[in-house]
């Protein structure tokens, strides 16, 4: 609850939230800045801001001479794809995990977590190694496969905090009236889980989007997403400081949109609703 | 049809005998009312019966055939859950069709169904709600019409009143009493609250600690308590219970005798009145009497005496007698 | 509280997620560990066989591993205590009533969508830079010598980095649990005479333990693995100077082209992992509801 505060309080503060948002914010904002800016004005010095020469050349540019929309392509394919293929599986954990709860459920959860410990460079050779063999490398079913894997059991931990909460007596009801163990998950726990499965979704979304160790080792150009096209992007005495700025812009722009409306969510799913 | 027969069903979870074992006989087109304290087993016996736990041991035969082993879809039954548990995302008229459709019905049978049920508990104009605005009295219905719906062999009620307002639960409460005048099959009925029990029932199932203490109607059960458990938890103020010198007079380890039971005026006993309650039609008053501990009196209309008043009590009816286990002499 | 059926169902749904994340666990691992006691380097295939404990002597005789781990260590530590000092101080701030506390709350959130390569590139061109970057300017227009950040200063300089991608987070958790504490007991506290500093300490404090305990759990796991930022940024150098554990074990096998080595390394960071991860869960055990 706000309480009421006198309005000299009320211009200070306001002033030094925003001073501290718009230090934090700073960053991001000065690379769409550069984006739009020529590559001479990008590097000028001193900063050129309000004398600079504006231009939308570096988007067109980025977008026509790179292989950028392969990149962006590979990015909605594999975020996207690894988390319909990790719901597919988490769903019906999670809601083993919060229906029938047994002793050692909770061990079960910990032990998944605990998988997400594992430094993802101890296994690099040999998950690099299995790729080989399989003709997994530079693929996007391969990232696909690793990413699902990678956030799984956070995928399972949320969809599971969000399942406890509806009420086991409504799955019974559904199974008093006939249904299928089957038809109990499609019909009534999938829907009114709706709003948990989507925020879920969208979190391991952007978890994915934004992974930049399996991408950037397993693939060099076919399947490769943003994060591994943007880590080895090379600037040579920023040379290309424009262009890089509006190929990064690009490529967190969705994810930014995305996160925001999922802020709130954010909080519940990565602290698995210990924090509400 | 909807006979229901128990023989010998226990149910443990881990170590703990939540029942260690009923035998009881429902009969077809029987109200039944499984009524005790809570953690008495009564949640869990119903439970057992619908299939939505395992017995540990023991038979459930429902209709004359073994559904032991039966999931509760396949039982026949229908549930109508103390939360309601109604479909949130669905409108009232899926929520009824819920069961049809799941058990592959047409369209135009589901229809015809879902128009009845919504006919006899009044929901018609609501059919195109979601249970989010409805009160609680309309959702009860509508659980009650989802329930409805399958004909089932037999209905079996979880609490279904207590999550409503005292004026709201006389109102449901003759709903489903004259629910059953109507169509007939069987109930089976699990509360804590003994007015819900004694009001509805055709026979009432005492049970404390998983085992049934009584089984007999309402009537009987207020008369003939088998022991002193039933006598005290059937009858509201609770009955009074004396034991010692009193009790020896009678040939009993303990007497019994109900509030209603006791007169204020003359009598053999004397105590100063403690606290008084008058509701006009009925009054209340706590009497202490030295040598016979606190005793409850319920009088018709107004009793004229108030606390810190020396009154005199006659027991005017039956005196139950028990022995030093408790059991009716 | 169920029946044997759905019992046995829920076992049937559990096993894929159980099944596919213990493959993902053991295979890799078994084969890691073959590897660490194994002679295997790319550049000279023929010669292969079994060297004991070789590989992992190698390691912990190379000064590169002490550093690496120190590295990894203050890598961690470093960003959980910017993160949680500012993080409370901002949070504080922030859920005062303030105008326009929505756009406040997504400029504060951004930061955390930005994925590690961009928000190392980011701060490695635009800000870091010795001739272009923001931070040059500014130096030189005060007057002073550009300061060279990832040349003299890479630790600090990733730790910055990092920390301003996870303070966000650390920040929008903190605002949620203050948003869950009181008012009442805050009023009740100032009608008790304790003044702000003494709200903080006995009410506000004790109330955020649960979500600082959160905050330390979380962003550990995922600091423990922080890769892309290295290797967009310093490449873990210069020399070895901001290589951590992970980074050194990726230069082993990519540019050294040592697998037994890279692997013996490997195997040395599960084990590192495995005793934080014991002392983590058995933290997040008694916080997270199960």
């Amino acid at each position: 609850m706000a309480r009421a505060v006198s309005p000299r309080r009320m211009i200070l503060t306001t002033l030094a939230a925003w001073t501290v948002a718009l230090i934090i914010f700073f960053p991001v904002l000065w690379m769409i800045l550069t984006s739009f800016k020529t590559e001479a004005s990008a590097v000028a010095s001193p900063p050129e801001l309000l004398g600079a020469s504006w231009t939308l050349e570096n988007y067109v540019e980025v977008w026509a001479r790179s292989d950028y929309p392969r990149f962006f392509w590979n990015s909605v394919v594999i975020a996207v794809g690894s988390t319909l293929l990790g719901l597919v599986i988490a769903i019906p954990s999670a809601w083993a995990m919060a229906f029938v709860p047994g002793k050692r459920t909770k061990d079960l959860l910990m032990w998944m977590l605990s998988t997400k410990m594992m430094p993802a460079v101890a296994v690099m050779v040999p998950i690099y190694l299995l790729f080989l063999q399989f003709g997994l490398l530079d693929t996007r079913i391969g990232l696909v496969l690793v990413l699902m894997l990678m956030n799984l059991p956070i995928l399972i931990w949320m969809l599971y905090t969000y399942f406890k909460e509806i009420p086991a007596e409504i799955l019974e009801a559904a199974r008093m009236d006939g249904a299928s163990l089957w038809n109990e998950i499609l019909y009534v726990l999938t829907p009114m889980a709706i709003p948990g499965i989507a925020s879920t979704m969208l979190l391991n979304i952007i978890l994915a989007w934004n992974e930049a160790f399996w991408t950037i080792v397993l693939t060099t150009t076919k399947a490769a997403p943003l994060s591994a096209f943007i880590a080895s992007f090379s600037a040579p005495q920023g040379l290309f400081y424009a262009k890089l700025s509006a190929a990064s812009a690009m490529a967190i722009l969705p994810i930014l949109i995305l996160g925001w409306f999922s802020q709130k969510q954010l909080v519940r799913g990565l602290t698995f609703g210990a924090v509400k | 049809m909807g006979k229901i027969q128990l023989t010998k069903v226990r149910k443990s979870f881990g170590e703990v005998d939540v029942i260690p074992g009923i035998d009881l006989t429902i009969e077809d087109g029987e109200f039944v009312v499984f009524v005790g304290p809570s953690g008495c087993g009564k949640s869990t016996l119903l439970r057992l019966i619908a299939g939505l736990e395992d017995t540990t041991s023991g038979v459930i035969d429902i209709d004359g055939k073994d559904a032991t082993n039966l999931p509760p879809a396949k039982r026949g039954l229908a549930m109508v859950f103390q939360s309601y548990a109604l479909y949130p995302h669905m409108t009232v008229r899926k929520n009824i069709a819920f069961p049809l459709k799941m058990a592959g019905m047409d369209q135009a049978e589901q229809d015809k169904r879902v128009a009845r049920a919504a006919s006899v508990l009044n929901l018609s104009s609501y059919l195109d709600r979601r249970p989010g605005q409805l009160s609680g009295g309309q959702r009860q219905r509508v659980a009650i019409g989802r329930a409805i719906v399958r004909e089932p062999a037999a209905f079996l009620f979880d609490e279904p009143l207590s999550n409503l307002d005292a004026a709201l639960r006389v109102g449901m409460r003759q709903e489903i009493s004259e629910l059953h005048q109507t169509l007939k099959t069987t109930m089976v009925y699990v509360t804590h609250d003994q007015v819900e029990a004694m009001t509805m029932a055709d026979k009432i199932v005492v049970l404390n600690a998983g085992r049934i203490e009584q089984v007999g109607s309402p009537l009987t059960l207020y008369h003939e308590p088998r022991n002193k458990f039933v006598a005290g938890f059937i009858g509201s103020p609770r009955m009074n219970f004396i034991d010692g010198a009193e009790a020896a007079k009678h040939g009993a380890h303990t007497i019994g005798i109900r509030p209603e039971h006791i007169t204020v005026g003359d009598g053999p006993w004397e105590g100063v009145v403690g606290l008084s309650e008058h509701l006009g039609s009925d009054s209340f008053i706590k009497v202490e009497v030295p040598g016979l501990g606190t005793l409850n009196v319920r009088g018709p209309g107004e009793l004229g005496v108030h606390h810190g008043d020396r009154v005199k009590l006659a027991p005017a009816g039956k005196i139950h007698r028990f022995d030093a286990e408790g059991l009716a002499i | 509280m169920s029946t044997h059926s759905t019992r046995l169902a829920a076992r049937f749904m559990v096993a894929p997620s159980v099944l596919v994340l213990f493959i993902w666990m053991i295979v890799p691992l078994a084969m890691t560990a073959y590897f660490s006691f194994r002679l295997y380097r790319l550049l000279s295939p023929d010669r292969t066989g079994w060297v004991g404990f070789n590989n992992y002597v190698w390691f912990f005789n190379s000064p590169d591993f002490w550093l690496a781990l120190t590295n990894t260590l203050l890598l961690v530590g470093g960003v959980l205590v910017i993160t949680v000092v500012l993080g409370i101080l901002i949070a504080l701030l922030i859920d005062q009533p303030v105008k326009g506390q929505g756009v406040l709350r997504i400029l504060v959130i951004a930061p955390f969508f930005v994925m590690p390569p961009v928000a190392a590139s980011i701060w490695e061109n635009l800000f870091m830079h010795p001739q272009n970057g923001l931070f040059a300017a500014l130096a030189r227009g005060l007057g002073g010598q550009p300061i060279l950040f990832l040349e003299q200063h890479p630790l600090p300089s990733v730790i910055g980095i990092v920390a301003w991608e996870w303070l966000p987070f650390a920040t929008l958790i903190f605002v949620t649990a203050l948003q869950s504490l009181s008012s009442e007991q805050l009023e009740a506290a100032e009608m008790d005479g304790a003044g702000a500093l003494s709200r903080f300490r006995y009410i506000i404090l004790p109330h955020m333990t649960r979500a600082v305990t959160v905050v330390i759990l979380i962003q550990t796991i995922f600091l423990l693995g922080i890769f892309g930022e290295i290797f967009t940024t310093t490449q873990g150098g210069p020399g070895s100077a901001s290589t951590t554990l992970p980074y050194m074990i990726f230069k082993q096998a990519i540019v050294a082209k040592d697998i037994g080595r890279a692997a013996a390394g490997g195997i040395i960071a599960v084990i590192l992992a495995n005793i934080v991860a014991y002392f983590l869960m058995r933290g997040i055990g008694r916080h997270l509801d199960a």
